[in-house]
């Protein structure tokens, strides 16, 4: 996590992917949270992470003022970051395309062969049986997320399970952005699920995340009960936000299983590896991973030399609010009046950034994959004012 | 870039064209920002007619009624400058105190570049918004199909765009019938429209076609709870608030209509004192807000009357626009008469009044303008409402600053009452009382004459409008 952390952040400033150091700071609501933080910090601190500090109540609400009622101490941890998600995952796309990598999207994979199975002289090569048709390769490297498990049983394998656990989660308005300048998390290990509030890299405070097993791996759809839990939630921790307009709701699935770790396997002679089972620190964890992958893959013998030829990372549109964004920048209108029109005014994304998006390596698929690729309509008016002159821009494009 | 001028109007909609018109015809320098490539507001993607009743006296389609109100302005001297994005308030530097150049500033963003406006007074006419499904939390699956009315019209009048074949409306409120109606006009049968009320909320005028010519059933008491559907919109799971029943409809497109929110951005990145029901920068009955030479209009203040009662707005701020102007600049040549009150109280009081100087403040929201609210409001009576009275507008009256726009009294309800029995009291003294003959009605303002008010004490509380 720790590699992983450094990687992360020593690419994003190259790719340019958004990312805030806000800081965060663990809140004590009962006395047992609070006899637990000597502990976390001790923890912390033989994990390389000195700066953390326990701090009283009122340095807390100092800064925290928005905080509910109630509580009692808490931990800093000032090297806690936010970064923008969406950005990240591109740029490891466009990256790996620009380096020679063939991306097939809306492809799955439904069987596995054994070249030569049958009976010919094949030389062992994997066959992957798809949708759209039979796909060979020398190594298979499975990251399949929630499907990592299913893909794992076709290679024979009986080693984990995937539960899907549903996250819920409330955006609140800009607005309410000063309310939450930091990350406050619930103390982990207590009692009653705990969620956190943080600000986004896009300027809103976020709420949640809710926690419950399901059984269907698509299911991101949003519930009553989530919602009332994270109103609930949201009451007691900070009154203030829950007057705020909420912008959007979402799900997310994490990829949890019955392990507590990450199930990374080799299996060299099927030429095959696995990297499943990544919940939600797979993000922060992913570059780390990824070396780490290499290595194995190397030591099977996969890779015998590193080019010298490989491009630099992406340079990729900022859409985080804590840097200058196009519509800011006097000499980039100037030199292109498509970045001083704006298209969607609440999250302020210009003509010229939806245009880039759609001209970009990786251009979006359709409407959502447009709104993460700029912000479009993903602001407090969802499209009142904007969505129908933005899907007019991404069907003008499709239609060409 | 930078720019300086008398008067920066926000938002080029009925209101804020209508101000503009008036303050360029008395001789100001007048700036007109709007965001949108074409100036006129709402009224350009509604195509139905019935605008321009109250402030032209005539009626006329909304996309003729926005350019006309747009043309008017420029006839008249103002500048509008159109995909101009006022995106915050700059340090604003005018050396030569309140009401100066350089008193207010506004950074804009334009395909021209990025303009720095300064303006010796600003007049906010952002207008509102429907809330969409977000805000007002039904949660389940998140498909496409899924607009408000704004979006809806967007895609229909201007995009000429199609929606799907089956709606389901949300909301039975006069805009919801215009939903329906848009609908109709792209081949969309609106198959059930939902209110959470006991009746559907609309003009009588507005329900007789909507019943007779687009049949459309109305369950009431009725919210949506759930939307079904991954990749497209498939059904709407619905609920009898009386019974807790709940069954599902299928449908391709879901509108959410009314539910309206002020776009109030700029008015809370200002500091102004926030009305917390409506959220809307609190006003007195000149559409002053908390902070000097800053002014609200139409339906940023009231969300949402017609669009003729908002340009009325637009016509009343101009004349204390220009009386803000020449108090602040005695020197200048421009002489304006002080309004006399005429339905108000009149009696004047010592400005930095002592008692409690009525500044219906951001409240709970926290963000009100502090120190400038008491300066800029001082002296002027706090009005509210009671239940089931959700917001009243103007939220303070200023004795001798004359009556408020239309000399009405806008309120909103929660709650239907056939029978509107106002009565109004201050200091625990009822000092009007009188049936109305109009409802009140969930969904659509409720107007009072400002008559009503003018028993009121300048020198006493709180002014208290309820339902008796």
């Amino acid at each position: 996590m720790r590699r992983g952390y450094e990687l992360l952040g020593g690419y994003a400033e190259r790719a340019g992917i958004p990312v805030e150091r806000t800081g965060a700071l663990l809140v004590a609501w009962t006395g047992e949270e609070l006899a637990a933080l000597d502990g976390l910090a001790d923890k912390a601190a033989r994990n390389g992470c000195r700066e953390c500090e326990v701090v009283g109540a009122d340095e807390v609400y100092r800064q925290v003022p928005a905080l509910g009622p109630g509580a009692l101490g808490g931990l800093t941890v000032p090297g806690e970051s936010i970064i923008c998600p969406w950005t990240t995952t591109l740029a490891f796309a466009t990256e790996a395309l620009a380096r020679g990598a063939a991306v097939l999207l809306n492809t799955r994979v439904d069987g596995v062969r054994r070249d030569g199975d049958g009976g010919g002289d094949g030389d062992g090569e994997t066959v992957l049986l798809t949708n759209r048709g039979p796909l060979r390769a020398r190594w298979v490297v499975n990251a399949a997320g929630l499907g990592s498990d299913a893909v794992d049983r076709l290679f024979g394998h009986e080693r984990y399970t995937v539960t899907p656990r549903r996250g819920e989660l409330l955006v609140f308005d800009k607005m309410a952005g000063p309310l939450a300048n930091r990350i406050v998390l619930p103390v982990p290990g207590s009692r009653g699920k705990g969620v956190l509030i943080s600000p986004t890299i896009y300027g809103n405070v976020m709420l949640g995340p809710t926690a419950e097993d399901l059984r269907d791996r698509a299911d991101t759809s949003t519930s009553e009960e989530g919602f009332a839990f994270l109103v609930d939630k949201g009451l007691a921790l900070m009154p203030a936000l829950m007057r705020e307009e909420v912008t959007a709701s979402y799900a997310g699935l994490r990829a949890a299983t019955e392990h507590g770790d990450y199930q990374v396997h080799l299996d060299t002679a099927r030429r095959y590896l696995v990297l499943g089972g990544i919940r939600s620190t797979g993000l922060t964890a992913s570059m780390a991973l990824a070396e780490h992958a290499a290595e194995l893959l190397a030591e099977a013998g996969l890779l015998t030399s590193v080019r010298g030829d490989v491009p630099e990372p992406p340079r990729m549109p900022n859409i985080g609010e804590a840097f200058p964004r196009p519509y800011m920048c006097d000499d980039l209108i100037a030199g292109d009046p498509a970045y001083g029109t704006v298209v969607c005014f609440c999250e302020r994304v210009t003509a010229g950034e939806i245009r880039d998006a759609l001209a970009s390596p990786l251009p979006p698929a359709d409407l959502d994959g447009l709104r993460r690729r700029t912000r479009a309509m993903m602001g407090r008016c969802q499209g009142f004012f904007c969505g129908a002159e933005i899907a007019g821009r991404l069907a003008r494009v499709e239609g060409s | 870039m930078r720019l300086t001028t008398d008067v920066a109007v926000v938002g080029g909609g009925p209101s804020g064209l209508t101000a503009a018109a008036g303050l360029a015809a008395a001789g100001l320098r007048v700036l007109v920002l709007d965001r949108e490539r074409e100036a006129g507001g709402i009224p350009r993607h509604s195509p139905h007619t019935g605008y321009g009743l109250r402030d032209l006296r005539t009626v006329m389609t909304g996309p003729a009624y926005a350019r006309l109100l747009a043309n008017r302005a420029l006839e008249a001297g103002a500048r509008v400058r159109t995909s101009a994005m006022v995106t915050g308030w700059a340090s604003a530097t005018g050396g030569d105190g309140a009401g100066g150049e350089g008193a207010h500033a506004l950074d804009v963003t334009t395909p021209e570049g990025r303009l720095r406006v300064d303006a010796r007074a600003v007049v906010l006419a952002t207008g509102a918004r429907e809330r969409p499904r977000a805000a007002r939390m039904v949660p389940g699956d998140r498909p496409p199909g899924v607009l408000t009315t704004g979006q809806l019209q967007n895609v229909v009048h201007l995009h000429h765009g199609s929606v799907g074949t089956r709606a389901v409306v949300v909301g039975a409120e006069p805009v919801s019938w215009s939903a329906a109606l848009t609908l109709r006009a792209a081949g969309c049968r609106t198959v059930l429209m939902t209110t959470e009320h006991a009746r559907a909320e609309s003009y009588a005028a507005f329900s007789v076609p909507g019943r007779a010519v687009l049949r459309v059933p109305v369950a009431t008491v009725t919210r949506v709870v759930r939307i079904n559907g991954r990749d497209a919109v498939e059904s709407v799971e619905v609920e009898d608030l009386r019974t807790g029943e709940r069954r599902t409809v299928p449908c391709d497109t879901v509108v959410f209509t009314g539910g309206w929110i002020p776009d109030n951005e700029l008015a809370r990145a200002a500091g102004l004192a926030i009305d917390p029901g409506s959220r809307s920068p609190v006003v007195d009955n000149t559409l002053a807000t908390s902070r000097p030479g800053v002014f609200a209009v139409g339906n940023l203040v009231h969300p949402v009357d017609t669009a003729d009662v908002a340009a009325l707005d637009g016509r009343h701020v101009v004349r204390h626009v220009l009386a803000y102007l020449a108090a602040a600049s005695p020197a200048a040549s421009r002489t304006v008469d002080r309004p006399a009150g005429r339905d108000l109280p009149d009696a004047a009081r010592p400005s930095g009044g002592a008692t409690s100087s009525g500044t219906r403040t951001g409240g709970e929201h926290g963000d009100a303008g502090g120190g400038e609210t008491g300066g800029m409001f001082a002296g002027a009576i706090p009005l509210r409402a009671e239940a089931p009275f959700r917001w009243v507008s103007p939220g303070l009256v200023r004795p001798g600053a004359g009556a408020p726009p239309r000399h009405r009294i806008l309120l909103w309800a929660d709650e239907h009452r056939a029978v509107a029995r106002v009565v109004v009291a201050q200091d625990g003294r009822e000092i009007a009382r009188r049936v109305l003959p109009w409802p009140v009605s969930p969904g659509r303002v409720f107007r009072v004459p400002s008559s009503l008010l003018s028993g009121a004490d300048p020198r006493g509380g709180p002014i208290v409008i309820s339902l008796g």
